[in-house]
């Protein structure tokens, strides 16, 4: 049986002569993301900006959105937002945290549930109070913050201490995107928009730690070698594994997000493309960052890594 | 690499074959899981739990109104201090002040000072329940200056201890509530130190629920205040005719009977309106109070006040001494049937605000349930097939590999107890992708060492040293990322986090052991002359 390669058998790119096009691309591609953060900003959900968020089903026909819409004049409830997806009987009804505390926001979400119940099916309801969600933007940014942190330490145990900063580096590259993304498309941002991107920083560092690892294996068995020389080699080596994994995990996120519903698009939506930077910066932003930050002398010619060395001997 | 002892082959498989005992319950209909596990009862059986979002229910966080808390035990605290200074007939100069978190008295005489300061130092702090149980000395601070203030304030940790021991009980009376609307399997449980959890599977009527929890239900049977009463035994509140406010009415302080002395209470109807009232039953102590107080007032008006509002006024015609009565306030019989509901359940130790809500349908929790399973099926297909056509003979190890893969995540969510939700579906789906990159990353490296000149079976044995290392870092990285979303997230970001992390630590077992194992046996009884990838 003829099996099939996406990459080619022998490759040999010059990836690391790439960096003068993939900084500049990169860089701008941040302060793009860090633009639209500050001026357009992302679509924060209840879970963030407090508030209510009703989804109904109409009982007969089509929603009927004008009528959504209007419901919050008629019940004095500021700017409703009323969006319909999937058929067109399924609608989302939001609005914002109410004055008066907690107590207001469960009076105007039981307000509007009797107003439509007539006509509509109540399929979901979620409303979170001013301090709810206050704690959850905290743990959020607590949960991010400290797993960066967390796998820093890990790696520098694991590498040297370059190694790490090259690697969390390129996660918060991607963390940028991944923000700017959400402001551009203006996809929900809520809690499980949390977990997508805290699981963006794990494959993130995943596909950097593959590129390393053979970085390191390759700097100790070429020592002659520039540094670039090495990354290159390395890079070229793990190629089709890094087509090969992000191709099966972004084949799984398709069918996630071509089936998996509505409540979890953004999620699905936010962690393909996640998959797909992290995957583009573990080969052009961490890797090349090992040769600003003079990798060689730090670390592999003291011979303190003996130990990690493959005990085979070399091909 | 070709040896591999029978031992482990032997557990490898055991351990396969009971992930997959452990997971074939949950494939039951309910109806089956409960007629199976009834003729076989010896047999450790359990379904996978599914989250509130897919099987629909509502989740409703309550919070204890700390100021509310602190603002009783002042006033408890002020009327303690009173009655200390009255039992040792000690003068004070101006009156007892309020502070935000305690209060002062000025005791001129330093004699006086030195009576009252002992017993001021054993005081407690009390919500004014006599149902708890009170800790001595504890939660107050008392200073003394030498020009006669003394101070003495409620302790950070006091009004801490308070709000704990309040949610305690409140999780009590919050079960008897909700189990009065004959929901089944509750779950209540504490959050944090000021926060009760409630979340009732396949409710529907949030409204009726919400309605029941916040309730605090605190009822007083109270004297409404004669014209020229002191002022200061006096207080105004509103007055609740049916749902709409009708101004506010005089009230006595004084409480004459409280609602914890209340055995029973049922909804049902006034004989003679028709109207739907409340009938309830004092326990013996307040039925002797209610009687005597009732005796000693004929002619009066009374008021029944439920949390701080005046329901009904009724004018005592007769002394009332059966140890029951009716209240009537132009209920409707959905009001008067959760009013019984609250009384019999009790008061809640203190008020307590609803300060999130997310209540899902049955009908939007089965669509996400068939939701998931699309997904995960077309995802499972996909991967599947591409592992297949990239790594033929190879791909169908990754790929069994993969099948355990996903019995071991749902036995060890079974065997966890952790509940299955949306997200966790997500991650399932997610994890079909991560999970073979384990494969991938050992077969690369074999079809690498082969093309550097090395036989076959010294690529196979190099490939999977060499690929193990980096398998190593790079699960653990992801690992923490998961480990870290448990400890802070939470609800169905949890599940997600439960379902990652299980699907990690064992890609571990089924990508490095059981597949190495599978190439092993195969190479043995192949005897391939050439790599197949």
């Amino acid at each position: 049986m003829k099996l099939l390669r996406l990459a080619p058998e022998k490759t040999n790119f010059p990836f690391m002569r790439f960096r003068r096009v993939s900084y500049p691309f990169s860089a701008f591609m941040s302060i793009v993301s860090v633009l639209l953060f500050i001026f357009i900003g992302m679509n924060f959900g209840i879970d963030f900006a407090g508030g209510t968020l009703i989804e109904l089903r109409a009982r007969t026909g089509q929603a009927d959105v004008a009528q959504l819409r209007a419901l919050g004049e008629h019940l004095n409830l500021g700017e409703i937002e009323v969006q319909s997806f999937g058929n067109s009987s399924d609608v989302t009804v939001r609005f914002g945290l109410q004055p008066g505390g907690d107590a207001a926001q469960n009076a105007a979400a039981e307000k509007v549930k009797s107003a439509v119940s007539k006509d509509f099916e109540v399929r979901r309801v979620e409303v979170v109070g001013p301090r709810v969600s206050g704690e959850l933007v905290q743990s959020g940014t607590l949960g991010v913050v400290v797993a960066i942190i967390a796998v820093l330490a890990y790696l520098w145990f694991r590498f040297e201490w370059q190694f790490a900063v090259a690697a969390v580096t390129a996660t918060m590259h991607d963390l940028l995107l991944t923000v700017g993304f959400f402001s551009a498309t203006q996809l929900e941002f809520n809690t499980t928009s949390i977990a997508a991107i805290l699981t963006i920083v794990g494959v993130s560092l995943n596909e950097t730690v593959v590129v390393l690892d053979r970085i390191r294996e390759v700097m100790r068995k070429y020592k002659k070698s520039t540094i670039a020389e090495i990354i290159d080699m390395s890079v070229n080596a793990v190629l089709p594994r890094t087509i090969m994994t992000s191709t099966t995990t972004l084949l799984a996120l398709l069918a996630l997000v071509l089936f998996g519903g509505n409540v979890i698009r953004s999620f699905s939506l936010s962690m393909m493309f996640g998959i797909f930077v992290a995957t583009y910066s573990s080969v052009f932003i961490c890797s090349p960052l090992l040769i600003y930050l003079g990798v060689r002398d730090a670390g592999v010619d003291t011979g303190s890594e003996a130990e990690h060395k493959p005990a085979k001997a070399p091909a | 690499m070709l040896r591999f002892a029978p031992w482990k082959v032997a557990s490898v498989i055991l351990v396969s074959v009971l992930a997959l005992l452990v997971i074939v319950p949950s494939f039951w209909s309910e109806s089956t899981f409960k007629s199976i596990s009834k003729s076989a009862s010896w047999l450790p059986m359990r379904q996978i739990v599914l989250g509130l979002d897919l099987q629909g229910g509502a989740h409703v966080v309550l919070e204890v109104d700390t100021p509310d808390v602190v603002r009783t035990m002042v006033a408890n605290l002020r009327d303690d201090v009173r009655r200390v200074l009255r039992e040792e007939k000690v003068a004070i100069s101006g009156g007892i002040g309020m502070q935000p978190r305690g209060v002062q008295v000025r005791v001129p005489g330093a004699d006086d000072r030195a009576k009252v300061m002992p017993k001021l130092r054993r005081l407690t702090p009390t919500t004014g329940n006599t149902l708890l149980g009170q800790v001595g000395g504890q939660g107050l601070e008392v200073t003394e200056s030498p020009d006669g203030l003394i101070q003495i304030g409620i302790t950070e940790a006091g009004v801490t201890d308070k709000v704990r021991r309040a949610v305690d009980q409140s999780i009590e009376v919050l079960r008897r509530r909700v189990d009065a609307l004959g929901t089944t399997e509750p779950n209540i449980q504490r959050q944090g130190v000021d926060r009760v959890l409630v979340q009732v599977p396949g409710l529907q009527d949030t409204a009726k629920l919400k309605e029941i929890l916040g309730t605090t239900a605190k009822l007083e049977f109270r004297f409404v205040a004669e014209p020229g009463a002191n002022p200061s035994e006096v207080e105004t509140l509103p007055n609740k005719d049916g749902d709409a406010e009708a101004g506010t009415i005089q009230i006595e302080k004084r409480v004459m009977v409280q609602g914890e002395d209340l055995t029973d209470a049922q909804p049902g109807f006034d004989q003679r309106t028709s109207e739907p009232i409340v009938n309830f039953r004092f326990n013996i102590r307040g039925g002797q109070r209610f009687g005597e107080a009732t005796a000693q007032n004929v002619g009066r008006l009374f008021a029944i006040v439920l949390d701080g509002k005046v329901i009904s006024a009724p004018r005592i015609l007769s002394p009332i001494t059966g140890g029951s009565g009716q209240i009537s306030g132009r209920f409707t019989v959905e009001q008067a049937n959760n009013l019984s509901i609250l009384l019999r359940a009790g008061a809640l130790p203190a008020k307590m605000t609803i300060i999130e809500e997310r209540t899902v349908g049955p009908g939007l929790g089965q669509d996400s349930i068939d939701a998931g399973k699309r997904a995960a099926y077309v995802g499972a297909f996909l991967v599947i097939g591409y592992m297949l056509i990239t790594y033929g003979v190879f791909g169908i190890f990754a790929n069994i590999a993969l099948a355990i893969h996903i019995a071991f995540i749902f036995a060890g969510l079974i065997l966890l107890g952790a509940t299955l939700t949306l997200p966790g579906i997500a991650g399932i789906v997610l994890t079909l992708g991560l999970a073979v990159d384990s494969n991938v990353l050992i077969y690369e490296r074999i079809r690498e060492e082969h093309h550097l000149g090395r036989s076959i079976i010294s690529s196979l044995d190099s490939g999977f040293n060499r690929a193990f290392a980096t398998i190593l870092d790079s699960q653990v990285t992801m690992f923490v990322a998961a480990a870290i979303l448990y400890f802070l997230g939470s609800g169905p970001v949890r599940g997600f986090a439960v379902s990652l992390g299980l699907g990690i630590l064992t890609t571990i077992v089924t990508a490095v052991t059981m597949t190495r194992m599978m190439i092993s046996l195969w190479y043995r009884y192949a005897r391939p002359t050439r790599l197949p990838i």
